[in-house]
C-alpha cells in the first residue's frame, strides 16, 4: 500500500512537473522575475538625494552674501543656478527645474554691517516631503558653517556646544542596498509562491481534468503534495539565485547562519505557496483566481511589510493590519539575519508566526479540497 | 459597426462582472488598500522608541533630553545606567535609538568647549536609520544655534528662514496619497484588460472573435472601453476617497487631471492588451502583468525619487506610464499646475498609448496557437 501511494505521489508530481516545463511561463516566475527585481532594487533605488538643483538669488552681490552661497557651489548634495531676481527663481521652481531657491535681499548687506540681523530666506519645494527634509537639513549643515566662519572671522570662537558622534549599527554607511536587498527578497519570494500556484488547482477544474483525477485513487493528501513539491522546488531555485546575486552582485553581509536563512525561507515560501494554493481553490475560475493574484499580492507585500515604509511609524490600527501580512515576518527575519546576526529573539517570534500562517493556509486548503473531493 | 463594438463592449462587461466574485475583486479592494496604505505608505517618523544614556549631571544634558521628550518623532522609552544596556535593547528591535550625553558635559560647554554627545541608531532599516538621524541633526543645529545665541549675547548675524512650498508642514502623506491614486488606477486597469485577451484565448472563444465580421480595431475598441470606464470610474472614487477622507488639498484643477488621467488609462490598457495578446494562457498573462507592474512602480518614482537613481536607470524610466502621471497627479494636487506645465509628461504617455494599442491590434490576428 504504502509502495502503492509512493507511485501515486510521484506521478503526480511528474504530471506537474510536465505542465511546468511545457509552459516556460512558470520558470520565468522563479527565475526571471527575481533577477530582474534584484537587479532594479540593487542599482536602482535611493533615498538620499545628491546635486539637488538650487536656484541663488543675491539681489546685490556682497562678500557676505558670496561667501554663504559659495557654500553650495562647494556641496556635493546641492547644484546651485545663479538666478538673477526673485521672480525668475520662483518661475523656475513652479516649474519643478529647481527644487529650492536661497534668496538673499537687496539690503542683506547693509543690514549685515548694521547688525541688523538681516533674513536669509529658503524656500523648498515641499511636494516631496521627504526629500524636502532632506534638502532643509543639508541647508542647516551649510548655514551653521557659515556661522561657525562669522565667529571666527570676529575673533571668537563659536563652539557647539553639542558635537554629535553618529553611529549606524549593522551599516554604518547606510547603505540602501543593504537594507533594500533583504527585504526585496521577500517581496520576490511572495510572488513567486503566489504565482506559481494560484492557478493550479482552478485550472484543473476549469479544464475539466479535476474530475479526471477525482476518479483516480490518489487521495487529497497526495493530490496536494504533488501541487505543493514541484513548485517548491522551483521556488528555492528562485531563492538560490537570490541569495548568490545578493551575496556575490551586490554584496550584501550575511552575518547570521545560513541553515537558519534556508529553514526560515522554506518557511516563509511554505506560507506563500499556501496563499497562492488558498486563492486556486477559493474560486472555480482561473480569470477570478488571477484578479484576486494581483491584487493581494504585491502591492501588500511591498506597502505593508515594513520593507519600505517603516511599520513601526504607522497608526496603530494599520499595525494591526500588517500583522496579516506575510512577508512582514519574514522582511524583519531577513533583515537581522542579513545584517545583524542569529538573534533569536528576533528571529523566533517570527518564525512562529509563519508557521501559524503556513498552518493556517495549508489546513484550509486541505479542508476545502476534501469538500470539493466529497 | 457601431452595433457590433457595443455589442462586443456589453459582452465583455457582463464576462467582467457577470461573476460575483470578480465584481468584488474589481471594485471593493482598491477603496481598502487606499485606505489602509495611505496610512501606512509613510516617510514621517512618528514615535521613534528612544532609551538615554545621560552620563550629565547638569542643565545641558537634561535640556538636550527634554527636547527630545517633547519632539513628537521621538519617544523616550528608558533611561540607561551603563553602556552595556544599550545593545541588548538595539539588537532586539525594543529601541530603534541610544542616546549617550557624555560626562561633564554641562562643565564643559559652560566653558566653552563641546561635548560629545553619541546617537547610535539601528541601521537595519537603512531609511528609518537616515530619517531618524534626520531629526536628531535638526533638534541639535537648533539647541546648538539657540545656544550660540545664548553666549554671544547678541543676535546671529543674519538669521535663516526656511519655508516649504506646497506642503509647508513637509508631510509625506500628501506626496503619497496622490501617488496611490496612479498606482491602483495602474492595476485596475490592468487587471480588466491583462486577463481579457488570454482568457478567451485560452477558452477558445477568441477564434471566434476573429472570424465575426468584427475588424481588429473594432475588438480593440471593445476590449478597452471596459478598462477605461472601470479605470477612470475607479480613479475617481479613489481621488474623493483622497480628497474627503485623507484632506489631501487639491489645489489644481480636475479639467487638468482628467485629461492626464485618461490619456494615463489609455496606456495602461495598451499595455494590458499587449500583455494579454501575447499570452496564450491566463497564467502567462499574470506573469507578463508583474513583470510590468512590479518595474513600473518601481521606476515611477512612487517611494524614491527618480532624480536619486543612477542615469541609465533615469533613462529607463521614460518608458514608464506611470512616471508621467505621478508627477502630474502629485502636481495638480499640491502645486495647482495647470495643463501648461504638463506637455512634456502628456507627450510621451500618449506615445506609449498609441504604439501599445497599435502592437496589441496587430498581435490579435498575427499570434496565433
Amino acid at each position: 500500500m504504502k509502495h502503492e501511494a509512493g507511485m501515486r505521489l510521484a506521478g503526480m508530481i511528474r504530471k506537474e512537473w510536465l505542465q511546468v516545463i511545457r509552459d516556460p511561463s512558470s520558470i520565468a516566475i522563479a527565475f526571471v522575475l527575481p533577477l530582474l527585481l534584484l537587479l532594479i532594487f540593487g542599482y536602482g533605488v535611493s533615498l538620499d538625494a545628491r546635486n539637488v538643483p538650487v536656484a541663488v538669488v543675491l539681489e546685490e552681490p556682497g562678500p557676505q552674501g558670496l561667501n554663504f552661497s559659495g557654500g553650495f557651489f562647494q556641496s556635493p548634495y546641492f547644484a546651485p543656478v545663479v538666478t538673477p531676481s526673485i521672480q525668475e527663481a520662483e518661475a523656475l521652481l513652479r516649474a519643478n527645474r529647481v527644487d529650492g531657491i536661497i534668496w538673499l535681499r537687496a539690503n542683506f548687506e547693509r543690514d549685515y554691517l548694521n547688525r541688523g540681523s538681516p533674513p536669509m530666506s529658503v524656500i523648498v519645494n515641499g511636494v516631496d516631503a521627504n526629500t524636502g527634509r532632506l534638502v532643509q537639513n543639508y541647508i542647516q549643515a551649510i548655514w551653521y558653517g557659515w556661522l561657525e566662519q562669522q565667529a571666527e572671522r570676529a575673533g571668537r570662537t563659536l563652539q557647539a556646544p553639542v558635537a554629535l558622534e553618529q553611529r549606524i549599527w549593522f551599516n554604518p554607511q547606510i547603505r540602501s542596498t543593504d537594507f533594500l536587498v533583504p527585504g526585496v527578497l521577500a517581496v520576490i519570494m511572495t510572488l513567486i509562491g503566489a504565482l506559481l500556484t494560484a492557478l493550479v488547482i482552478t485550472r484543473e477544474w476549469e479544464r475539466g481534468t479535476m474530475e479526471a483525477l477525482l476518479v483516480t485513487r490518489i487521495s487529497v493528501n497526495e493530490l496536494l503534495l504533488g501541487k505543493l513539491i514541484p513548485y517548491f522546488i522551483l521556488g528555492m531555485g528562485g531563492l538560490a539565485l537570490s541569495l548568490v546575486m545578493a551575496r556575490f552582485l551586490f554584496h550584501v553581509p550575511m552575518r547570521g547562519s545560513l541553515w537558519l536563512f534556508i529553514a526560515t525561507s522554506a518557511l516563509f515560501l511554505l506560507v506563500a505557496l499556501g496563499m497562492g494554493l488558498f486563492i486556486s481553490t477559493m474560486v472555480r475560475s482561473q480569470f477570478v483566481a488571477s484578479l484576486i493574484a494581483m491584487i493581494s499580492t504585491f502591492l501588500p507585500a511591498f506597502i505593508l511589510s515594513g520593507f519600505i515604509f517603516d511599520i513601526r511609524s504607522v497608526p496603530p490600527v494599520i499595525q494591526a493590519v500588517t500583522h496579516l501580512i506575510a512577508a512582514r515576518y519574514y522582511v524583519s527575519i531577513l533583515q537581522t539575519l542579513f545584517l545583524v546576526g542569529d538573534v533569536w529573539s528576533v528571529i523566533l517570534p517570527n518564525a512562529l508566526a509563519l508557521v501559524a500562517m503556513a498552518v493556517f493556509f495549508l489546513g484550509l486548503v486541505y479542508r476545502r479540497t476534501r469538500k470539493n473531493l466529497e | 459597426m457601431v452595433t457590433r463594438v457595443l455589442a462586443l463592449i456589453v459582452k465583455e462587461f457582463l464576462a467582467l462582472f457577470r461573476d460575483r466574485n470578480s465584481r468584488m475583486a474589481v471594485v471593493v479592494p482598491p477603496i481598502v488598500q487606499l485606505l489602509v496604505f495611505g496610512y501606512a505608505a509613510t516617510f514621517d517618523l512618528e514615535n521613534v522608541r528612544l532609551v538615554v544614556l545621560n552620563e550629565d549631571r547638569g542643565s545641558l544634558g537634561r535640556e538636550l533630553v527634554s527636547r527630545f521628550e517633547r519632539s513628537v518623532g521621538f519617544d523616550v522609552i528608558g533611561f540607561l545606567q551603563t553602556e552595556d544596556e544599550i545593545k541588548p535593547l538595539i539588537d532586539s528591535t525594543r529601541a530603534l535609538m541610544a542616546l549617550r550625553i557624555g560626562e561633564e558635559c554641562s562643565a564643559r560647554a559652560g566653558r566653552g568647549e563641546s561635548c560629545p554627545v553619541q546617537v547610535i541608531i539601528d541601521g537595519r532599516n537603512s531609511n528609518t536609520a537616515m530619517l531618524a538621524l534626520n531629526y536628531v541633526r535638526t533638534i541639535v543645529t537648533d539647541f546648538n544655534q539657540e545656544w550660540a545665541e545664548q553666549v554671544s549675547g547678541t543676535s546671529l548675524p543674519a538669521r535663516l528662514t526656511i519655508r516649504a512650498w506646497f506642503n509647508p508642514n513637509l508631510e509625506s502623506r500628501w506626496f503619497i496619497v496622490p501617488g496611490i491614486i496612479a498606482l491602483l488606477a495602474m492595476i485596475v486597469t490592468l487587471v480588466v484588460t491583462a486577463l481579457s485577451v488570454a482568457r478567451e484565448r485560452e477558452a477558445g472563444t477568441f477564434d471566434q472573435l476573429l472570424v465575426t465580421p468584427l475588424r481588429p480595431v473594432e475588438i480593440l475598441i471593445g476590449k478597452a472601453v471596459p478598462g477605461l470606464i472601470v479605470g477612470v470610474g475607479e480613479a475617481s472614487l479613489i481621488i474623493l476617497v483622497a480628497v474627503f477622507w485623507f484632506r489631501i488639498p487639491l489645489v489644481g484643477s480636475l479639467a487638468t487631471l482628467y485629461p492626464a488621467l485618461v490619456i494615463y488609462v489609455l496606456s495602461i490598457i495598451g499595455v494590458g492588451l499587449m500583455i494579454s495578446s501575447f499570452s496564450a494562457t491566463l497564467q502567462q498573462a499574470l506573469l507578463g502583468s508583474f513583470l510590468f507592474i512590479v518595474p513600473a512602480v518601481i521606476l515611477s518614482g512612487f517611494a524614491t525619487p527618480i532624480a536619486n537613481m543612477p542615469a541609465f536607470m533615469q533613462k529607463l524610466t521614460y518608458l514608464d506610464p506611470m512616471r508621467y502621471f505621478l508627477t502630474i497627479v502629485r502636481r495638480v494636487f499640491l502645486e495647482g499646475a495647470g495643463l501648461e506645465y504638463f506637455w512634456h509628461d502628456i507627450w510621451p504617455m500618449s506615445v506609449i498609448a498609441v504604439v501599445t494599442l497599435a502592437t496589441a491590434t496587430w498581435l490579435f490576428r498575427h499570434r496565433m496557437y
